[in-house]
């Protein structure tokens, strides 16, 4: 047990809190980064994934992203950008756009399924009071497919921030900056220590998501604490990294 | 004189550092398909035993109503571990070696397959189990020879999924200095090597389109009563 004492002295140092590339610093620039990756993830994937639902198409589009996704591995897209010509080469363009792009999968096929699995008995009811199309996919078909679309974000959210920890391998910031340089100098209690808090914060964000998936249900209330089958199915279906 | 002429163009791709590089293919043939051994042998080792761990963990979860929730929880859990902290975690118990990378590996398969392995086990219908038992069909023969025939095409799906995220994941085991493919990726990083990274990249990506369709081609083979369906 000595590696996990060393590991817990490691974190108990206050140097290891302060400066450029103090734990504060690193911890701001691993979440930064997801969030931003995150935000403009939802930006580009959430809109199409709702409106593929909408009209019903380009079902074997949104499945066909999510399978070649798992198949690309995070490490080698990360390294590929890092070496590509400007705009991209070492540096934040690179992680940014490599993390944008696994973000973009589990956002999209969730808000495409949220949408198609949305009961038609409702929306041919909408379609019936008169509502128009647009009216039918922000009134009726968004709010119930919000439980799914919560769940992509939370999916991409945790992809993310595991995409990011890899960035450090590369050239990036971030918590995993500190495992990195842990693992460079021979030196396990900072290697453990970075993995630690790296493990901290992923379990944080899949917590924190989880709530937040709860909260923002417009219809948590009708449907208790029960979990759609659907929900349950697609919960496998991010990759991790 | 076509010699001298053929000579620098063939090399040339190395020196200019270009993405594609056939030469770098037929000098470098060796190391390549060393890279492409070890990968598939951590994927497949890894993929084997997480079948063979997630099989008694979804047995447990449907025996015992009260660990569902535990068994399943705690394996969807472990995707949320990002897989460079689950590597560093496990240095202190298995050091710098490939097992640190098929342990990690199997846990991460765990996620995708007591869910499947349970999913399909509990999708055979009861009228099925009662017919077998009363053909006399005892509780293992029940398990071997009529419930997991029957669950095999969500099975099979799961384990396509697992291998196709196990071969992706593989990579990053280059932290431990065993990353397969990984290896050479970050190897063409640190010597600015494009047709390195991309031609290890692209086998990576190959390996998995390849292996999920093996098992494809298996699952239709095993459940010969479905096919078309599945």
């Amino acid at each position: 047990m000595g590696w996990l004492t060393g590991a817990v002295a490691w974190l108990a140092d206050g140097a290891h809190w302060q400066g450029a590339d103090g734990v504060p610093q690193r911890l701001l620039e691993h979440v930064g980064l997801s969030a931003a990756a995150v935000g403009i993830g939802c930006l580009l994937a959430l809109p199409l994934g709702l409106w593929l639902g909408h009209v019903r198409r380009g079902g074997a589009f949104a499945v066909a992203t999510g399978n070649l996704a798992r198949a690309v591995p995070t490490f080698a897209v990360l390294v590929l950008l890092a070496l590509a010509p400007s705009p991209f080469g070492l540096g934040t363009t690179s992680t940014l756009t490599a993390l944008v792009l696994f973000a973009v999968p589990p956002l999209l096929t969730n808000a495409y399924v949220g949408v198609l699995e949305v009961d038609p008995a409702a929306v041919d009811a909408a379609r019936g009071m008169g509502l128009t199309s647009s009216q039918v996919l922000r009134r009726v078909e968004l709010p119930l497919a919000v439980p799914l679309v919560m769940n992509g974000v939370r999916l991409a959210a945790v992809q993310v921030v595991a995409t990011a920890t890899i960035a450090a391998l590369v050239a990036g910031g971030g918590l995993g900056r500190i495992i990195v340089e842990g693992f460079g100098r021979q030196d396990q209690p900072q290697l453990l220590a970075g993995a630690f808090l790296v493990l901290a914060l992923a379990l944080a964000v899949e917590g924190g998501m989880e709530l937040l998936q709860r909260r923002v249900d417009p219809l948590r209330r009708a449907r208790g604490r029960r979990r759609t089958a659907a929900g349950a199915q697609l919960q496998v279906q991010g990759g991790s990294s | 004189m076509i010699p001298s002429a053929a000579v620098p163009r063939a090399a040339s791709c190395l020196l200019e550092n270009a993405w594609v590089c056939p030469e770098y293919l037929s000098s470098r043939r060796s190391e390549l398909v060393d890279a492409v051994v070890a990968h598939l042998q951590i994927t497949v080792v890894s993929v084997v035993v997480g079948a063979l761990v997630a099989l008694p963990l979804a047995l447990l979860a449907r025996r015992v109503r009260g660990l569902r929730p535990v068994v399943l929880g705690a394996s969807t859990a472990l995707y949320t571990v990002p897989s460079l902290a689950l590597f560093s975690l496990l240095l202190p118990f298995t050091g710098l070696s490939r097992t640190t990378v098929v342990v990690g590996l199997v846990l991460y398969s765990l996620t995708v397959l007591v869910r499947t392995v349970l999913t399909g086990l509990e999708g055979v219908p009861e009228e099925v189990r009662d017919a077998a038992r009363g053909m006399g069909f005892a509780p293992s023969a029940l398990l071997w020879r009529v419930e997991l025939p029957l669950a095999l095409p969500v099975v099979v799906s799961g384990l396509r999924v697992a291998t196709v995220s196990t071969v992706a994941l593989t990579t990053v085991g280059t932290i431990v200095g065993n990353g397969g493919l990984g290896d050479l990726v970050y190897d063409g990083l640190r010597t600015d090597f494009r047709a390195e990274v991309l031609t290890a990249s692209v086998l990576c990506v190959a390996l998995a389109l390849a292996l999920d369709a093996v098992l494809l081609v298996a699952g239709r083979l095993l459940v010969p009563w479905r096919r078309g369906v599945a």
